[in-house]
């Protein structure tokens, strides 16, 4: 059945996963639901411990065993060290048919893809996968076919009951005994645990991994002493080089800071700029640089962001200390100076990746959101946005708060240069829709600006501007006049990965990936 | 027919190695006047062939959006300069700039092998225009002859690097060691009505120093600068964009003496200022520059 | 021509491609590796062997390592890799088999 971003979704997947084709982003705005819960171990005898010994201690009083669901949190980025030290655990004590469900995984976690390939692990559901990983699932080695999630569409599935975790391992920088985590302090300080607040909520069995055992009560916990069932001290949970960059490096590409440029003007000159608006930021080069180049314009004006989202960096922290940002929150930390701000500032404050992009709770902040400057892979002539499949269509990417970000904003803004190597970032047709041309508003390139037709309002406030506004056809053209016109990538039949919508309706597939034929 | 490319604006230079498709596919995003595509010292001995086949195709298949196509060709003490001149005149250079040019007779050189190429491959004779870079102390001595060598030879620049080490000093930050050049070269351009490029600022971090000298060349008369970076592409396009003040009078200049020469009236008064036909020149240089940096849009 | 000797041109930097000839055995014999096969690899192949006729080359072992370069950069390469076979570098045809 073909959804409403025009793609052809299998029937039988839908019969199978329960599922229904993407519709809209905000077609369920009506719908009820009941949240499911976890099974709860109590400990009503005050005499009992948590502690454990080990991450094998761990899994036997959990009682590991095929088919289960281990879940895990991405805050350590590319230094974590607490996937592959329990899963290699899980593979010795001879235990199949793992499903992994992450916030995300990298190419820390390349020993997984062996896993895979041994049966140990036939289920991947992440809001995010690179390296080998990626490889193995793009190669059809996976046993179910990968899913995948925005970081709101992670929660939301949890909460519906869509994915149900059987144990949470939980990596954290310090820990009581009690199991009080936070994402500060320790050896491998990431700031905030914003995307573990869900698993310790829903999982049956909450495991809390740390390195540092601190004096109880470890307050205040990110992760509370009341959702865990055991804490288990080990040597090293991660890299703290890999987990948070000294300082992230203000980009010095003309190309990159006149695109940044132009969203600081698309910003400047929107009917949303004004006291007490709000924006979301990333590290990406773009993003940060537009942070920047806000700062005069917004002291010139007077104008104050009443709060700043997001993957947190310093160059916001410091618009906050400077009093130009009123609040943020946070959900993900990139660099020692957001961590220092999170510590030190008190109006900076963690926040759940519930609270943060849940499409299907009460309210989340991604609705109160005028901005979202956001990364591109590929965008095509109807907006539709890819970030997670290559131009080879291996899966490399993340949607993570992407579609939530976007579909949320009043006006959400793609940075991406019109070609990389020879690949057209504007295309006829993106090899895998994540984010749907609903919600995406402007396209910036380094050759020229795109709004949404849809957006009508913003064509009529922009219409006095300089800045260089075309039609997404033609950056399209440009593109295709550069380096030619793209043939599809060639792909299999077998599905080997959904993309599910904020909503959990079926967005797009994945499918294995087809050595090249040449036409003949 | 006189070449009308003879005078235009050449604030900027941008140097790109003619053997890096990477860099040579889009510089047109970054808005220079003119690309230098070089054949010469960034390109290593041994790959000189690769990078004419590279340039022949960049020229005739990349549309570089108006943005003029300068190739540096190597030096005339090489084997390299003669087939160097037959691809750019048959792919379609703007500009030849001839390398460590000393004498009149250098010029005169590379001008006979253009225009036997141009016969060659049958494009119109005087459509390539040349442009010599000076690079020792004796070519500066000689800027005033090697000026005037040809009617295709727009303008002059000065080349750094080699130039300090033939006065037998270093690039010091703080131009001492390029006073006497630029100061001889200027002169010697004007007097000739010739063009006249600074050379390049290597300290891509230390933007400050650079603007001080672009402020500086700029004031000595310079048309632009070769640069070697797009980080350095706004900066120069800034400092050599006129003020509103100057817009506004170089305006009024320009018509009053259309005007004034019309009746025959040679000397007169702009906003109490005297006026002549000297003004003239200068005053539409003014708007064309005015004009580049899209701060000006009248007819004149 | 023919191809005399091995030879190559281009570099493996993206954007760019590395090309190698070699004496063939009575035809044209093309390979392939691409980072962007999917979308261009008929292109590339279209572009190489259009080249190769015009430079009239029809006996020869020809492999391509491509990182994304563009029509441009692809002839460029081949004509390169070709004529360097032959030891020509002076009185190259442009505009004539160069085109």
């Amino acid at each position: 059945m073909k959804n409403q971003v025009g793609r052809e979704i299998p029937d039988e997947l839908l019969k199978q996963y329960g599922k229904k084709v993407f519709s809209g982003s905000f077609v369920r705005s009506e719908d009820t639901y009941q949240k499911t819960g976890p099974c709860v171990h109590n400990y009503i005898d005050p005499t009992q411990s948590k502690m454990v010994s080990s991450i094998h201690e761990a899994l036997v009083k959990c009682k590991i065993h095929d088919g289960m669901v281990l879940s895990f949190h991405h805050h350590f980025r590319d230094g974590d060290k607490i996937v592959n030290m329990v899963m290699e655990e899980v593979a010795k004590m001879g235990v199949k048919d793992i499903t992994i469900c992450a916030s995300s995984l990298g190419s820390a976690h390349d020993p997984v893809a062996k896993l895979i390939e041994d049966g140990v692990v036939t289920g991947i559901q992440t809001s995010g996968v690179r390296g080998k990983i990626g490889e193995a699932i793009s190669h059809g080695k996976l046993k179910n076919p990968a899913i995948i999630r925005s970081h709101g569409g992670r929660v939301r599935a949890i909460e519906e009951g869509d994915v149900h975790i059987d144990i949470a391992f939980i990596g954290a920088p310090t820990s009581d005994e009690y199991g009080n985590a936070r994402g500060v302090g320790g050896k491998s300080d990431c700031g905030v645990l914003s995307y573990a607040m869900v698993d310790a909520k829903y999982a049956d069995r909450v495991v809390v991994v740390t390195d540092c055992m601190v004096p109880f009560p470890n307050y205040p916990a990110s992760i509370s002493m009341t959702d865990v069932d055991y804490v288990c001290k080990v040597d090293c949970i991660g890299d703290p080089n890999k987990i948070v960059s000294n300082a992230v490096r203000m980009t010095k590409d003309v190309r990159e800071l006149n695109m940044a440029h132009y969203c600081t003007q698309l910003i400047a000159e929107s009917p949303y700029f004004k006291d007490g608006f709000s924006f979301q930021t990333g590290a990406g080069g773009a993003s940060l640089a537009v942070n920047t180049m806000l700062r005069p314009i917004m002291e010139e004006k007077n104008i104050h962001m009443s709060f700043a989202i997001g993957g947190i960096t310093k160059p916001i922290c410091d618009l906050l200390e400077a009093g130009l940002v009123r609040n943020i929150v946070d959900a993900q930390d990139f660099d020692l100076g957001s961590i220092e701000s999170l510590k030190n500032d008190a109006n900076h404050y963690e926040i759940s990746t519930s609270a943060y992009a849940n499409p299907m709770n009460k309210g989340a902040f991604v609705n109160r959101l005028d901005f979202v400057i956001l990364g591109a892979l590929e965008v095509d002539v109807n907006f539709n946005v890819n970030v997670v499949t290559g131009s080879n269509g291996v899966l490399r990417g993340a949607p993570g708060g992407h579609p939530d970000t976007a579909a949320g904003s009043k006006c959400s803004i793609m940075v991406a240069p019109l070609i990389r190597g020879r690949i057209p970032t504007v295309c006829d047709q993106v090899v895998t829709v994540v984010t749907p041309g609903e919600d995406v508003d402007i396209v910036v390139t380094d050759y020229g600006i795109a709004i949404n037709p849809r957006r009508q309002d913003l064509i009529e406030a922009y219409k006095d501007s300089n800045l260089p506004f075309c039609t997404i056809e033609e950056l399209r053209d440009k593109a295709y006049a550069i380096v030619g016109t793209p043939e599809q990538v060639q792909f299999k039949d077998k599905v080997v990965g959904i993309l599910e919508a904020r909503d959990g309706s079926i967005l797009d597939v994945i499918r294995e990936v087809k050595p090249f034929e040449f036409k003949d | 027919m006189r070449n009308p490319n003879l005078k235009r604006l050449r604030r900027t230079m941008m140097f790109l190695n003619c053997q890096k498709p990477n860099l040579i596919k889009d510089p047109y995003i970054y808005k220079p006047d003119s690309i230098m595509l070089d054949l010469e010292d960034a390109v290593a001995e041994n790959q000189k062939d690769a990078a004419r086949y590279s340039l022949y195709h960049a020229l005739k298949e990349i549309d570089y959006h108006g943005v003029e196509r300068v190739v540096r060709i190597n030096g005339l003490a090489t084997p390299h300069w003669q087939e160097d001149v037959r691809v750019c005149v048959a792919g379609g250079a703007d500009v030849i700039r001839i390398s460590k040019t000393e004498t009149a007779e250098d010029v005169h050189r590379v001008e006979a092998a253009v225009e036997a190429a141009e016969k060659e491959f049958e494009v119109p004779v005087g459509r390539t225009l040349l442009m010599a870079a000076l690079e020792s102390a004796k070519g500066v001595m000689n800027a005033y002859e090697i000026c005037n060598s040809s009617e295709r030879l727009f303008g002059i620049a000065l080349s750094g690097g080699d130039y300090s080490k033939d006065l037998q000093t270093v690039i010091t930050g703080t131009g001492v060691e390029f006073a006497g050049a630029r100061q001889s070269m200027i002169v010697a351009a004007r007097a000739a009505g010739k063009q006249c490029f600074d050379t390049v600022f290597t300290n891509l971090d230390d933007m400050e120093g650079f603007a001080k000298e672009v402020l500086m060349i700029k004031q000595m008369g310079f048309d632009g600068k070769s640069i070697i970076n797009p980080r350095q592409i706004e900066t120069v396009h800034r400092i050599f964009t006129p003020s509103e003040k100057e817009i506004i009078f170089a305006e009024k200049v320009v018509r009053e003496i259309d005007e004034k020469r019309a009746k025959g009236i040679g000397v007169f008064t702009v906003d109490g200022k005297m006026i002549d036909i000297a003004f003239y020149d200068g005053s539409k240089r003014t708007l064309s520059l005015a004009k580049a940096a899209g701060v000006y849009e009248g007819e004149l | 021509m023919d191809i005399k000797k091995s030879a190559i041109a281009g570099t493996l930097e993206s954007s760019d491609a590395q090309v190698t000839v070699e004496p063939g055995n009575g035809k044209i014999d093309f390979s392939l590796d691409s980072t962007v096969i999917h979308q261009f690899g008929n292109q590339i192949r279209a572009t190489v062997l259009e080249t190769l006729k015009r430079l009239g080359v029809s006996n020869v072992k020809i492999t391509v390592v491509d990182r994304g370069a563009l029509d441009c950069t692809l002839k460029a390469r081949v004509e390169c890799a070709v004529f360097r076979a032959n030891d020509q570098t002076e009185n190259l045809p442009w505009g004539g088999a160069i085109k």
